[in-house]
């Protein structure tokens, strides 16, 4: 819903890679400390982001990510990590504890401590109905703030006027 | 840029009300950017604010995100959308005297 005639940006999460957890917290982040309204509502695997046994857990695979390179655990130039390499066990939860360990160091929150301050500055969370039939979930499965479980007409009311960032 | 006279002095701006110097902040500007932004009355928790972003301003060179304000000051998130209502993170800055904050967090 648009209050008045304020900016109203309203964020697709569909995805529950680590790396594709960030682009709409921090976003929306950004939307709220500059006075925009920010809805967000997680669909598919982006339900991994408010449900409480995964948020914490979330993980960035290297297998079929050209763009991971070596450089990242400091090893000059843009070495790939070979892609055999990557099935390993272990590989996963490496790569993802690399990245954990940078954002850290940057002073980002994690995604969980994200999500509360969204939600303190007045972030509206809703989670996909047909995503949560499919993957058996219920309303306390998820995090505090998460409002409900919306259809995809119910949000297309809610983001009438608003501007849409599918991730 | 340009000039504008606030609380009786002129101090320069850039094009988004942005003080250009730091050093031309007073107290009595603070309040009145504070009334144009629609806070009609600053209180000891909206100084507290003000105060730690001054602080910092002046030990790291830049404006403190909305992150650092609320690590530094001990507010809550809430209670720093609360203050600030509508966007803190331009606000607290322009009233602060201020650049625009920098840093996504």
């Amino acid at each position: 819903m648009n209050n008045g005639n304020n900016r109203h940006i309203a964020f697709i999460c569909s995805k529950g890679n680590l790396d594709m957890a960030y682009p709409a917290l921090v976003m929306g982040w950004a939307a709220l400390g500059n006075g925009i309204d920010v809805t967000i509502f997680f669909t598919f695997w982006g339900m991994d982001m408010i449900n409480k046994a995964r948020v914490d857990h979330l993980e960035i695979p290297p297998v079929g990510n050209a763009s991971m390179k070596m450089n990242m655990m400091g090893v000059p130039g843009y070495l790939g990590i070979p892609q055999f390499a990557g099935i390993l066990p272990g590989m996963t939860p490496f790569a993802t504890k690399l990245m954990n360990d940078k954002l850290k160091a940057l002073g980002v929150p994690t995604v969980r401590e994200y999500l509360q301050m969204l939600v303190d500055a007045g972030a509206k969370l809703y989670a996909c109905k047909m995503s949560v039939d499919m993957f058996g979930l219920k309303q306390e499965d998820f995090v505090d703030g998460v409002l409900g479980i919306v259809t995809a007409g119910d949000f297309m009311d809610m983001t009438e006027g608003a501007q849409i960032i599918f991730i | 840029m340009t000039t504008k006279v606030l609380a009786g002095l002129t101090v320069q701006v850039n094009e988004e009300g942005f003080l250009l110097n730091p050093a031309e902040w007073t107290r009595e500007i603070a309040a009145e950017i504070a009334r144009q932004e629609g806070l009609p009355e600053l209180t000891d928790a909206h100084w507290k604010v003000i105060d730690f972003c001054r602080a910092n301003a002046s030990d790291t060179g830049k404006s403190p995100t909305l992150r650092a304000i609320t690590n530094g000051t001990g507010l809550t998130t809430k209670e720093l959308f609360a203050l600030f209502p509508k966007g803190p993170a331009k606000k607290v800055a322009r009233i602060a005297g201020l650049g625009k904050p920098e840093g996504c967090v």
